[in-house]
């Protein structure tokens, strides 16, 4: 039967089982809206493409299946680009679908052209200029499959205007031909056996347990793995809630500001095991200084990440889960108890130092704030996080037990992601409790979605933790550049009169004693609800690897007279 | 140090761009680069000099990361291996018709051919290693060469010799592709 090539495109979308797609129309993508009416699609009308970038990215990190989002060319999709990078940096598998002049006016500069293909190039797993109806199938079948096979990562097709309108004869595809596209899943026996030799042989094993364990959905395997062996499990900042946090073997998360047991662990230990894991330098601080006395075994995808930064003893590329599942049978059951001790005596010294051992002073601290949403919610909630100090915060205090709850900008380090992939993930569950923590600074670039909020009619708990700085940066400036702060202070706006301006109920928080109260009045409050924290202003992120320090060398939160 | 790998690619535009853009972002400088038809119509063949300061390390990271593009079918690394490689200049050198036979004499030496001669210049076409054709160059320069062009390496394994494979392979990626369909 002839088709439209939008036609075509929603034929094959619809196929791969989405439901949803964030988006924005324009000139160029006329035709595909047009289809879209016809086809069992809710469509998300963004406030800006960088929102249904982030969108697309949190439904696919909330759900595990493949985002979608929309835009027309020009400056519809270069507005996606932070978004697209976003998601490269943390393999998150969106397919993002632009509209393109018209093939024939390709080149001469035509209205709203530019090329995307070309700029996203180097952020996307793989893209396609797409002339021609009749490639439009084969296409899409592609661009799903590579987006979530192998390591995940975005997918981008700009297809020509000419291209959606043009009919063709509309045959599925049922298979594709991708010959240099082959990702290994299985390593080799004799690799796995070397990698059980030193798993044997080791006294003080660390386990690293990185977002390639959640997207491999390999958290079964792990705990099998983990208790088995009877191995520690430090996270990546990615990787939270592939562990339960409050399991014996969890030393929490590792790094620039991970905790003080987990980074000395890590130092000390004769063997790391890296699974789905990439040693970008935010984990391992000075490489030179890096983990002096470990053997290493990386298990990864993604061959090029191995040796990248860190040159490993027993490389085993394959899918986690099924490398697990053929290494386990090869381990026995160890002991690692005297290990398991030195790290819970470095923790009780370190956990002196606690920010929770401070009394309310009547500030706000924002690691006390996370703890009590955490203990609101019950560390159930789907949280969703900006980039900065709230975000470290929340990475060390809302204490995870269930894997694909924690939505964060990793790799990128975007800030503005909170707001729209928290939105984007309630729609993979609508029927959970979602928060969005983000800064004044952070919340602001994207606020404009508050408005798709309502629209949608999501239920999300926002907390915005202002303390009127650019608050990492400001860290920075005091640690590292004498106090001179530079660029860091901001005027924020009324947030409660923003949200209300959109039809939010909102409330300020400025004492200790008004928290609970506000936190409960949130999570009983119909529809999405905003608290603002008037939090200290210069309260830092301890602990913290200064960039170019070895892991051990960590600034420690100043003992409290 | 220099390396030489040999990619085979899919026949599709913009393929280049992909490759050359990879060495760009991956920071790795690219000293030569051919790229041809193969026996196959819609494969392409690419052979790559790129400059390894790192050596072992570099060349695992550019095999590997040239994987990842979704078009490379095949790479190899024939630095160390016994292998036929070829670059073709052609040398147009400033030369009076009193001293052409000097000219003339020296590509007998290299087994260069002059290819075109003018009143006052002559075009040398001379084929064969990097090394040699430095060689050559160096000699003609004091006679006055005033325009060059190089095709860049081309690379061919010796008999059955394979290159340098470091990334592992779910199966023989060539048989795959002559296999072609599959199933996602």
């Amino acid at each position: 039967m002839k088709k439209t090539g939008a036609e075509i495109l929603w034929e094959c979308v619809v196929r791969e089982g989405v439901e949803v797609v964030f988006g924005y129309p324009g000139g160029a993508n006329m035709p595909i809206y047009d289809a879209m009416l016809n086809y069992p699609i809710h469509h998300v009308l963004v406030r800006h493409e960088q929102g249904a970038a982030h969108m697309a990215d949190g439904y696919a990190r909330a759900s595990g299946k493949v985002g979608m989002a929309l835009a027309t060319s020009g400056p519809g999709a270069t507005n996606l680009v932070t978004g697209i990078a976003t998601a490269m940096m943390d393999s998150v598998p969106v397919v993002f679908v632009t509209g393109q002049v018209a093939a024939h006016l390709i080149g001469g500069d035509a209205f709203q052209e530019t090329d995307v293909t070309g700029i996203t190039l180097p952020i996307t797993k793989h893209n396609y200029l797409v002339t021609r109806a009749d490639e439009i199938a084969e296409v899409v079948r592609e661009a799903f499959y590579i987006a979530r096979s192998g390591r995940p990562g975005p997918v981008l097709i700009d297809i020509c205007k000419n291209a959606q309108v043009e009919q063709t004869e509309f045959v599925y595809p049922e298979s594709i031909r991708l010959p240099g596209y082959q990702p290994v899943t299985r390593a080799p026996s004799d690799a796995l056996e070397r990698a059980a030799q030193l798993i044997e042989r080791a006294q003080r094993p660390v386990i690293l347990c990185g977002h390639g364990v959640l997207i491999s959905g390999a958290e079964e395997a792990l705990m099998h793995f983990a208790v088995k062996t009877q191995t520690p499990v430090a996270s990546t900042l990615l990787g939270l809630g592939a562990f339960p946090a409050s399991h014996p073997l969890s030393l929490g998360m590792m790094g620039m500001h991970g905790e003080v047991h987990t980074n000395l662990a890590i130092q000390n230990a004769d063997l790391l095991l890296a699974f789905g894991m990439r040693f970008d330098d935010r984990v391992t601080g000075a490489l030179k200084a890096y983990a002096p006395r470990a053997k290493k075994i990386h298990i990864e995808i993604d061959p090029s990440e191995v040796h990248k930064n860190v040159a490993v003893d027993v490389p085993l590329i394959g899918d986690l889960k099924t490398v697990l599942h053929d290494l386990i049978p090869l381990v026995g059951e160890y002991d690692h108890d005297e290990w398991l001790k030195t790290i819970a005596a470095w923790k009780a010294e370190a956990d002196a130092r606690s920010i929770m051992n401070w009394s309310h002073d009547d500030k706000l601290y924002v690691a006390h704030l996370i703890t009590d949403i955490w203990k609101a919610t019950d560390g159930n909630a789907i949280v969703a996080t900006d980039v900065g100090q709230h975000q470290m915060w929340t990475a060390q205090y809302y204490a995870l037990e269930k894997p694909h709850r924690w939505l964060s900008s990793g790799g990128a380090g975007t800030m503005g992601y909170g707001l729209p992939a928290a939105l984007g993930a309630w729609f993979a569950h609508k029927d959970e409790e979602i928060w969005v923590v983000a800064g004044d600074g952070g919340f602001q670039m994207t606020q404009a979605e508050l408005s798709t909020v309502v629209q949608e009619g999501a239920n999300l708990k926002i907390a915005i933790m202002n303390n009127h700085f650019l608050g990492m940066v400001r860290q920075w400036q005091e640690f590292f550049f004498e106090k001179r702060y530079s660029g860091v202070h901001m005027k924020t706006p009324d947030f409660v009169k923003i949200a209300e301006a959109h039809g939010i109920p909102g409330r300020r928080v400025t004492t200790r004693a008004e928290v609970d109260d506000a936190i409960a009045w949130a999570r009983r409050t119909e529809g999405p609800a905003l608290l603002e924290f008037l939090v200290e202003q210069e309260d830092a992120v301890y602990p913290m690897v200064p960039a170019g320090a070895a892991l051990d060398q960590m600034l420690q939160r100043p003992v409290r007279a | 140090m220099n390396h030489t790998f040999i990619a085979l690619v899919e026949n599709k535009p913009g393929v280049l761009n992909r490759v050359a853009s990879l060495f760009r972002r991956r920071n790795f400088n690219i000293e030569s680069l051919a790229v041809g038809r193969t026996e196959k119509p819609d494969v392409s063949r690419m052979t790559i000099v790129v400059d390894c300061p790192n050596g072992e390390m570099d060349a695992h990271k550019i095999e590997a990361n040239l994987y990842k593009l979704v078009n490379v079918i095949d790479v190899q690394d024939v630095t160390h291996q016994p292998a036929v490689t070829r670059d073709l200049a052609l040398i147009k050198v400033r030369v009076s018709p009193e001293r052409r036979a000097e000219v003339n004499s020296l590509a007998e030496i290299f087994r260069a051919r002059i290819v075109d001669v003018a009143a006052d210049s002559v075009i040398v076409e001379i084929t064969g290693t990097e090394d040699k054709i430095e060689g050559m160059i160096e000699l003609l320069r004091p006679i006055g060469i005033v325009e060059m062009v190089r095709t860049g390496q081309v690379a061919m394994t010796r008999g059955v010799n394979d290159g340098v494979r470091r990334v592992p392979m779910s199966a023989n990626r060539l048989e795959m592709y002559e296999a072609a369909e599959m199933l996602p």
